[in-house]
């Protein structure tokens, strides 16, 4: 089952929940998968048209899905996901 | 030309003089570098220190902010004894008393679209040491504008981030994040809370930075953002690429020149202090206390968390 990571900002969502085992074999069900397990998550994570939010970025590995697929990136079962989103803290 | 070094300063600076990827020459360059510094907090404070004490000779300075006791946890370039000055000055006070050689210029005010040309422009290279997302889109725009570094820092709880935004060579803030959270997704330091020792981690990444590209030196953060986590102490990487279709840097931008950005986030531009309320919309612990004892007719609704009310 691929594993979705998730950021500090986004855990109280997860019931602090670090990593998240997803279904699917593509980003975007794994995502839905996500948002299944925490409906809560689904307003930070995309738009009512269901695309990512532009301040959500998904990391396959150390590439961005945007520069690989997108949504439609096919995971494998060992794959690793991670969200980075935007942080203003200083 | 670069600057010669006095008698003080070479020894000074002796530690930088024996490695060989600094030495005279880099020390010199050094001394007739600039870098200017948005935000004096707790990003801000380990920027500042790191590069005074490294002989960058002309540190800039830019808040607008008071010292406030809360803020000692983690801005370190600020003492008990500056409480209630301005941050600013508080900050060029440390810094000249660390190294007195150099020149700092404080700037007290907002940096907004309308001083932040004429304030960066002297400088070799921007650190975003801010708090907010309308600053960090401003500090953003000016270095793609003007063809400036940003060496960019940003903190949550116990995590970090750390790049640098060179749009001439890689991407943008912009590129990563082409737009900031609306209103309310994502809290600042103020209401979610922050390790004080968090950014003094990233921040001396980001003046670690900034040195190696004063000096020309090393592979720098460019194209790459780090990921650090102080919990689990680990730092990670993720590749970062130029957005082709990147509002500010891409192929055909369509912002041209600055703007402000205080209407749209989530994160008050202008009133990030520790105890502050946004305008308008809230109200301090006194002013609550004060509506209770004359017996206003209010509907208190306690939100906080277990944690919170332990406080």
């Amino acid at each position: 089952m691929p594993t979705l990571k998730i950021p500090t900002p986004l855990r109280s969502y997860t019931n602090g929940q670090t990593e998240v085992p997803v279904s699917g074999t593509t980003v975007e069900q794994a995502i839905q998968s996500l948002m299944t397990q925490f409906p809560p998550l689904r307003p930070h994570l995309t738009n009512s048209a269901g695309q990512l939010r532009p301040f959500v970025n998904l990391f396959l590995g150390e590439d961005n899905i945007k520069d690989l697929k997108g949504l439609d990136t096919p995971l494998g079962p060992d794959d690793i996901l991670r969200l980075v989103p935007s942080v203003a803290g200083g | 030309m670069l600057p010669e070094l006095s008698r003080e300063e070479i020894l000074r600076y002796s530690r930088h003089l024996l490695i060989p990827e600094v030495g005279l020459d880099g020390q010199r360059k050094l001394k007739a570098s600039s870098a200017l510094i948005i935000g004096t907090g707790g990003l801000g404070s380990p920027v500042a220190l790191y590069l005074a004490a490294a002989g960058v000779g002309h540190i800039g300075l830019v808040d607008y902010d008071v010292v406030d006791e809360s803020n000692l946890q983690r801005q370190i370039v600020h003492g008990t004894g500056m409480v209630g000055r301005l941050k600013v000055d508080s900050a060029r006070t440390r810094l000249l008393d660390l190294n007195p050689a150099i020149q700092v210029d404080a700037f007290n005010e907002p940096f907004t679209s309308a001083n932040a040309m004429k304030i960066a422009e002297p400088f070799d290279v921007i650190i975003d040491g801010t708090d907010n997302f309308p600053t960090r889109y401003l500090i953003n725009d000016l270095c793609v504008l003007t063809g400036k570094p940003n060496v960019y820092g940003a903190i949550y709880r116990f995590e970090g981030q750390a790049s640098v935004f060179f749009a001439k060579e890689g991407p943008c803030y912009r590129c990563l994040f082409p737009e900031p959270p609306p209103p309310g997704l994502v809290p600042s330091c103020a209401d979610a809370g922050v390790l004080g020792i968090l950014p003094g981690t990233i921040g001396t990444i980001q003046a670690t930075e900034a040195i190696k590209f004063l000096l020309g030196i090393g592979s720098s953060l460019a194209g790459r953002l780090l990921l650090y986590n102080a919990l689990d102490m680990s730092f990670e990487y993720v590749k970062l690429k130029k957005n082709p279709n990147c509002k500010v840097c891409g192929s055909h931008p369509e912002i041209t020149g600055l703007v402000d950005y205080f209407e749209f986030c989530g994160v008050p531009g202008l009133d990030h202090a520790e105890g502050k309320m946004g305008a308008g919309w809230g109200i301090t612990a006194l002013q609550l206390a004060k509506k209770r004892k004359r017996g206003d007719k209010i509907l208190l609704i306690d939100v906080r968390e277990p944690h919170e009310l332990a406080i």
